[in-house]
């Protein structure tokens, strides 16, 4: 992979949740315009890693970070650097969908509000709920509150509040475990199409999504009290066919996690 | 052979304790049955000694030598003053306080050391805080005994019980909604203004209304602090000196004339009356704001 198309790259990353290492160095390169996942078991650090892609950790008291995480090159953790900006274009899906308590449409509105967008709101909103696939179930009912919409909805809003500030990046923390199948395959195609303009990185721990939407694959994992070591890193293809560590090997066939 | 008899003392032990929850549920009963009955005869009591007494003369007039002219009308005007004092300082106060401590302090030892503080200011006996706000508010920023000092010092009173009820309700506000916030660019700032407060003014509104709705019943800081038991004028200003009905009650029952004691249990049931008024707007907003959402 050539440094021009990756979007966002680690060098021995490490995370520490007071003396506890949560991640350890980490060295990865997510590609431009594809989709990357991370897996690996329970506690193996995988949402702390993409947390510190839009600097979310630091909303945790007491976490700190060694090495360094680039953005198109640029370090995110300079001090000239404002986390508010880095958020305004690497956006996030959580792993419940937190819509806001008000309208589908402040919902959207929200992000370009605060951010000072000036220009055609209505439009924005509309294409944002399109390119979420949101639209056609919600363009009668705008102004209704967005909790009254199903848990799939929900977080198929939750991607286009984020889409509607225009991000880079989109960062997705288990968007679909509080999900039904149905829903699930909803969001996944709304991702494939995606893809094609922004760089998404999602962190799951359902393999089958992980091989069916990522391109790129990075398997995380415990081992030795030592959390959040990447065991292996390559084209998805390549990792849940053929890969190369017996551990990636044993994980995605079932063997533990 | 053991089941059997083990299934025979179950038999008998599940007699006994449905014994036990109907003894239980029966003192439960009882407890609130005297509760409510103390309340109805205080209540009874005050609408027959006073209810010949409330009408337009007594609320307009003000207080006199002789029983039946006497008149409420300063009190009235000037608890509503002074809590409308006491509501707006602490209400602003008492909010900011709490969202510092929930959403900007952090979690370290100064913080718990100002929370339990914040808990034990809240039993200190009001007319601790009669003395505090003679001598801060009438002397030292010589607002004298006026409208200001009596407001601002109900304030200081309530402040803490305000405080922690705002906390309560901001606390309430999922993190998932702040996280949220952020993760689109937003400043914390904008996050506790434009996703926190809103979510948590209900609960909010409901502390303030309730903690003022107590201040309008005290009395003993107010008169520590200087306001008059004999006032016949309506305050003008926020200057003006003023009495509120809580002492204007107290000051009727220490008359020895049965017509002062008629006039008392009429200022209660004012009082009783302006306390139901807010009591009921807590419960009306609290339900418009959460339809809002």
């Amino acid at each position: 992979m050539q440094i021009a198309e990756n979007i966002l790259q680690t060098e021995d990353l490490s995370v520490f949740y007071g003396n506890k290492q949560v991640v350890t160095d980490v060295t990865l390169d997510v590609p431009r315009n594809h989709i990357t996942a991370i897996i690996g078991p329970s506690g193996c650090g995988k949402s702390t890693l993409l947390r510190c892609f839009n600097r979310m950790n630091e909303l945790i008291p007491d976490a700190s970070i060694t090495g360094k995480v680039l953005f198109e090159g640029q370090d995110l953790y300079a001090e000239t650097v404002d986390p508010a900006e880095i958020r305004y274009q690497i956006g996030m899906v959580f792993q419940r969908p937190n819509p806001f308590p008000k309208s589908i449409y402040d919902n959207v509105a929200f992000g370009p509000r605060i951010n000072g967008f000036r220009g055609n709101m209505d439009e924005l909103v509309e294409t944002s709920l399109k390119r979420a696939a949101l639209w056609e179930e919600v363009k009668d009912r705008l102004h209704a509150s967005a909790l009254g919409l199903s848990g799939g909805q929900q977080q198929r809003l939750c991607i286009a509040r984020t889409l509607a500030v225009e991000p880079q990046v989109i960062l997705m923390d288990e968007p679909c475990s509080a999900l039904d199948p149905i829903a699930t395959l909803a969001i996944e195609e709304v991702m494939r199409e995606l893809a094609e303009e922004y760089s998404i990185v999602i962190v799951t721990h359902n393999m089958q999504q992980a091989a069916r939407v990522s391109h790129y694959t990075a398997f995380l994992m415990v081992e030795d009290q030592r959390i959040g070591i990447l065991v292996e890193y390559g084209e998805s293809r390549q990792i849940f066919t053929n890969p190369t560590d017996e551990r990636t090997e044993a994980y995605i066939t079932g063997r533990f996690g | 052979m053991i089941r059997s008899t083990q299934r025979a003392d179950f038999q008998a032990r599940l007699a006994r304790r449905k014994r036990q929850s109907t003894i239980f549920a029966g003192l439960c009963m009882a407890a609130i049955a005297i509760a409510l009955l103390m309340l109805v005869v205080l209540l009874t009591y005050i609408v027959v000694q006073g209810y010949s007494r409330v009408d337009w003369q007594f609320l307009s007039s003000f207080p006199s030598r002789f029983p039946e002219r006497a008149g409420i009308q300063a009190a009235v005007i000037g608890s509503i003053y002074v809590i409308a004092v006491a509501g707006v300082a602490s209400f602003v106060l008492g909010v900011g306080a709490a969202i510092y401590l929930e959403e900007y302090a952090s979690r370290q030892k100064f913080t718990k050391i100002i929370q339990v503080n914040i808990a034990n200011l809240a039993g200190v006996p009001s007319i601790v805080y009669g003395i505090l706000g003679l001598e801060i508010f009438v002397r030292t920023l010589a607002l004298g005994k006026s409208v200001l000092a009596g407001g601002f010092t109900l304030a200081l009173l309530v402040l803490p019980v305000i405080i922690i009820a705002s906390q309560e309700a901001i606390r309430a506000v999922p993190p998932s909604i702040r996280e949220g916030g952020y993760a689109l660019g937003a400043s914390r700032w904008q996050t506790v203004w434009h996703l926190v407060l809103p979510q948590a003014f209900p609960g909010i509104l409901t502390g303030v209304i309730l903690a003022v709705s107590r201040a309008m019943g005290e009395t003993a800081p107010l008169i520590v602090m200087g306001a008059l038991t004999f006032v016949p004028f309506a305050p003008d200003g926020p200057m003006s000196r003023f009495t509120v009905l809580p002492i204007q009650i107290f000051n009727w029952t220490s008359r020895p004339q049965a017509g002062f004691h008629e006039a008392a249990a009429a200022g209660i049931m004012v009082l009783l009356v302006l306390l139901f008024i807010m009591n009921a707007a807590a419960v009306f907003l609290r339900f418009k704001f959460r339809d809002r959402m």
